[in-house]
């Protein structure tokens, strides 16, 4: 299977508090992996590892090596922006731009990258709002502001419009977290689809949904690896006891 | 599929737009660190300024500039001594009127005047800052002065006279007039710190004092005021550093004599209103160095004031733990 | 009924006077100073709008006992000063409050652009006009407007940096970051995705802090001096309405007092007006 992330003994901090403890496990394409753990565990900072959004928060620092199709996006060459342009991310809240309507919500990557041409701009508006599964609720009110929908709304129009910069691979940080149980029942099946596409890593703190959308399940504890393998294995049969106690402890 | 050819559309634009963004970055950043640097510069530059021009004097004066009351540009001879004067006493008795008010006014607000009231009278007490000080000059000229002389140096002075601090014909125009006018001026500002420092007491301390069936006086006086005491403060000296730069209304109503009274209904002198009224008049360079002096004298004063303030309300704004011990 | 609770009745009533002692003080303080707020502006609607016409708005000052004089001048003298304040202080001012609020919010620096900008703040207007003098009035060798403006605008400065800081810290940190996320460089992010969602609170506050420098007198004393004729030319004498208000207020003549009654209508107007400017341009950016 073709490996699309080679994450090699990463390390970061905030400030002087260190969140990752030297963290390696490769991430394979057109697969959902899913990082859980408990609160603070350094699932999220690990994910923001991934397209070097860690480092925007002051005083964050990172070490080790990431490698992304074959290129350490840490290099010294690499410009952070080029990485993010072609990683899509999904925050824990909808975080729709206020002043933007729908259409220019989803557009807004591409036009603020320098697409003008109105054709590519509406074709790609279209097709992100598609596989984001929204099209259809929105086409009638593209210049609607983005804040008119509901909050499941909201956050797929976030999805679709990650994914009209067109990227390979998608970073969800927990973002059904503050949905209700329809709309992320929404976002999960969403998931199931995009995995044909792209390849997905996804955190979340409810097991559960680990269970039910990833291919793959990393545990994370204290800024370490614990366990990372095929997620029906981490779920049945884990090999490291820690692993064990926090699935059981959840599973009740 | 499609997407490749979105893909091709949409790379290339990027790319080039890419290579004019790098400097960007860069160039708005130091564009914004430009500007800020210039702010430290032009404060810097002002005092740089009022000292070099102000040197003349300081030398020939030395320290004799502030107690000395000879203030006479004919034999180049001068002393603001009455104009210091002028200008701490009517601060002080602004603040001494303006205080007990603007804390009276922002416990009101906080405490007791439910939200559909608090909000208007909250928003009509903060207008009293938006009045341009030359109109409450005005006002202080035709209405409030006449006021003064009619209802409070007449009768006060009949009363008490023999007091040396009430003697003196009730001429209106003088140190007590100024005073109220500056008060009036710096309760705006004594209220609105003390409201936001009086509704960041916690909740907890006011629901624990009543919890001991204290009357809502008794919360104010044992919860909410020792908690807020420093953060007032800090509110009290903001105002006199605002009541001692005032310019246009003092200098309207106080009288423009540069002597030292005993009484409250003479007429005085400021410091701020020397420098409006003789500024634009001082011919020779001793003249005009010993009134930028005088400006100096108050930017260092209001300076330092400011300083003191921020440190008092800035305790209680980031230390409610030191508040909760006492 | 224990000894205790028996010690509580008693003491009761009295405390309960202090209470509403304490309370009815309280609601005179803030009727107190509502007295002279309302004094002032009831008079000066009824002593202003007796002058106010249009041809107080446009004529020039009359001589005394001259019919029709007006304030036409000071009021495009207003104008043009705050509009030289305003082309001063709200770039310096936003610039600053971006550098603050997107590049670096703490350490030495910023406290001390911080600080500074506060200590602009609580300077006397007096003394900007001493520092303007200085430097421009006497190498130009003349009062002119551009003194005037450029004193205005200092004073803009630091309430343009404190206020546009504090809008742009209300801007919530997932839109930064969701720009970012999608590849916004990262002047891009403040142009076009921090700047108009935080665009209604700085429009409101630069106007308030307009309205406030318009009103400003004494630094204009020593910079634009004022000017009984019409004048738009940046290097002379402009006059504005405060100036011209104060001239007449401390005149010994009746109908000028009427006058500098009508032209403090015509301030608190223009002043007022400033405001609704804000509050338009706050909801007008809402129904988009």
């Amino acid at each position: 299977m073709e490996k699309v992330i080679q994450v090699n003994d990463v390390k970061a901090w905030y400030g002087s508090l260190q969140t990752l403890k030297g963290i390696s496990l490769e991430i394979f394409k057109n697969r959902v992996t899913a990082i859980i753990g408990p609160s603070g565990c350094g699932k999220s900072t690990f994910i923001r590892c991934l397209n070097r959004m860690h480092e925007v928060v002051p005083g964050a620092k990172v070490e080790g090596k990431i490698l992304i199709n074959k290129t350490d996006i840490y290099s010294s060459q690499v410009d952070p922006v080029e990485i993010r342009r072609k990683i899509g991310m999904v925050f824990q809240k909808p975080n729709p731009f206020p002043t933007m309507t729908i259409y220019n919500n989803v557009a807004s990557g591409l036009k603020l990258n320098g697409v003008k041409n109105k054709r590519v701009l509406d074709e790609s508006v279209e097709k992100s709002l598609r596989r984001a599964a929204l099209w259809d609720e929105v086409k009638d009110r593209l210049n609607h502001s983005g804040m008119s929908l509901s909050g499941g709304q909201q956050q797929r129009l976030c999805i679709a419009r990650a994914l009209a910069v067109e990227p390979d691979i998608l970073l969800m940080d927990e973002p059904a977290s503050a949905l209700d149980p329809i709309s992320t029942l929404r976002i999960e099946e969403l998931v199931q689809e995009l995995k044909e596409q792209y390849t997905i890593v996804i955190v979340t703190h409810n097991m559960q949904q680990a269970a039910r959308i990833s291919d793959y399940t990393a545990f994370l504890l204290n800024g370490e690896l614990i366990e990372y393998d095929i997620t029906e294995n981490i779920f049945t049969k884990p090999t490291d006891k820690r692993t064990e106690d926090y699935i059981t402890g959840r599973f009740g | 599929m499609l997407d490749k050819d979105i893909k091709k559309k949409a790379i290339n634009p990027k790319d080039k737009s890419n290579a004019q963004n790098i400097p960007l970055d860069k160039i708005f950043k130091a564009l914004t660190f430009t500007a800020s640097l210039g702010v430290i510069l032009l404060l810097g530059f002002i005092i740089f300024k009022l000292f070099m021009e102000s040197a003349l004097s300081v030398e020939k004066f030395g320290f004799k500039f502030i107690t000395s009351m000879e203030w006479d540009p004919v034999k180049g001879e001068f002393g603001a001594g009455a104009y210091i004067f002028g200008t701490i006493v009517s601060s002080l008795i602004a603040i001494l009127i303006a205080t007990p008010v603007s804390v009276g006014i922002a416990l009101y607000l906080t405490e007791i005047a439910p939200p559909w009231l608090s909000t208007p009278v909250g928003f009509l007490v903060e207008l009293l800052a938006a009045i341009p000080s030359v109109i409450y000059g005005l006002w202080g000229i035709f209405v409030f002065v006449p006021f003064i002389r009619q209802y409070i140096q007449k009768p006060i002075g009949d009363l008490f006279g023999w007091i040396p601090l009430f003697s003196g014909p009730p001429l209106g125009i003088g140190m007590l007039s100024a005073g109220l006018i500056l008060a009036i001026m710096i309760i705006p500002i004594i209220t609105a710190i003390s409201r936001d420092i009086i509704s960041s007491v916690p909740t907890l301390q006011r629901e624990g004092a009543m919890a001991l069936g204290a009357t809502r006086w008794e919360v104010i006086k044992y919860a909410i005021l020792p908690f807020a005491k420093s953060g007032i403060l800090g509110g009290i000296i903001l105002g006199m550093g605002r009541a001692l730069g005032e310019t246009m209304a003092v200098t309207m109503v106080i009288g423009n004599r540069p002597e030292i009274k005993a009484s409250l209904f003479a007429p005085a002198h400021s410091m701020a209103a020397v420098i409006a009224n003789e500024f634009t008049e001082a011919t020779d360079d001793i003249y005009l160095s010993a009134l930028i002096e005088v400006g100096l004298l108050l930017f260092l004063v209001t300076f330092i004031m400011n300083g003191l303030a921020r440190f008092f309300i800035w305790s209680v704004a980031r230390g409610p733990k030191g508040g909760i011990r006492q | 009924m224990s000894e205790i609770q028996n010690q509580y009745a008693k003491r009761y009533k009295p405390r309960k006077i202090i209470n509403y002692l304490m309370l009815t003080i309280m609601l005179l303080s803030t009727l107190l100073a509502l007295i002279p707020l309302f004094s002032i502006l009831t008079h000066i609607g009824i002593s202003g709008i007796k002058a106010l016409d249009l041809q107080f708005i446009t004529n020039l000052p009359a001589p005394v006992g001259e019919p029709g004089g007006g304030m036409g001048n000071a009021l495009v003298g207003t104008l043009v000063l705050v509009s030289l304040a305003a082309l001063m202080g709200i770039p310096v001012g936003v610039l600053t409050a971006i550098y603050l609020s997107e590049y670096q919010q703490t350490g030495l620096f910023p406290s001390t652009v911080r600080f500074v900008a506060d200590s602009l703040l609580g300077i006397p207007s007096i003394v900007v006009g001493i520092f303007v003098y200085l430097i421009i009035v006497l190498p130009m060798k003349s009062f002119s407007a551009l003194a005037g403006g450029v004193a205005l605008g200092i004073m803009l400065i630091p309430i343009v940096i404190r206020g546009t800081e504090g809008m742009l810290k209300m801007v919530p940190d997932s839109l930064r970051e969701a720009a970012l996320a999608l590849g916004m460089r990262k002047w891009r992010v403040i142009v076009s995705i921090v700047l108009p969602t935080a665009i209604k609170g700085i429009i409101t506050t630069i106007m308030l802090g307009i309205a406030r420098v318009a009103g400003e007198t004494a630094p204009l004393l020593l910079t634009a001096f004022g000017n009984h004729f019409w004048s738009t030319k940046l290097d002379q004498p402009i006059g504005a309405l405060p100036l011209q208000i104060f001239t007449y207020a401390i005149s010994p003549f009746d109908e000028w007092h009427n006058q500098a009654w009508a032209g403090s209508l015509l301030l608190i107007l223009v002043v007022l007006f400033l405001s609704i400017i804000a509050r338009l341009a706050t909801r007008g950016n809402k129904l988009n």
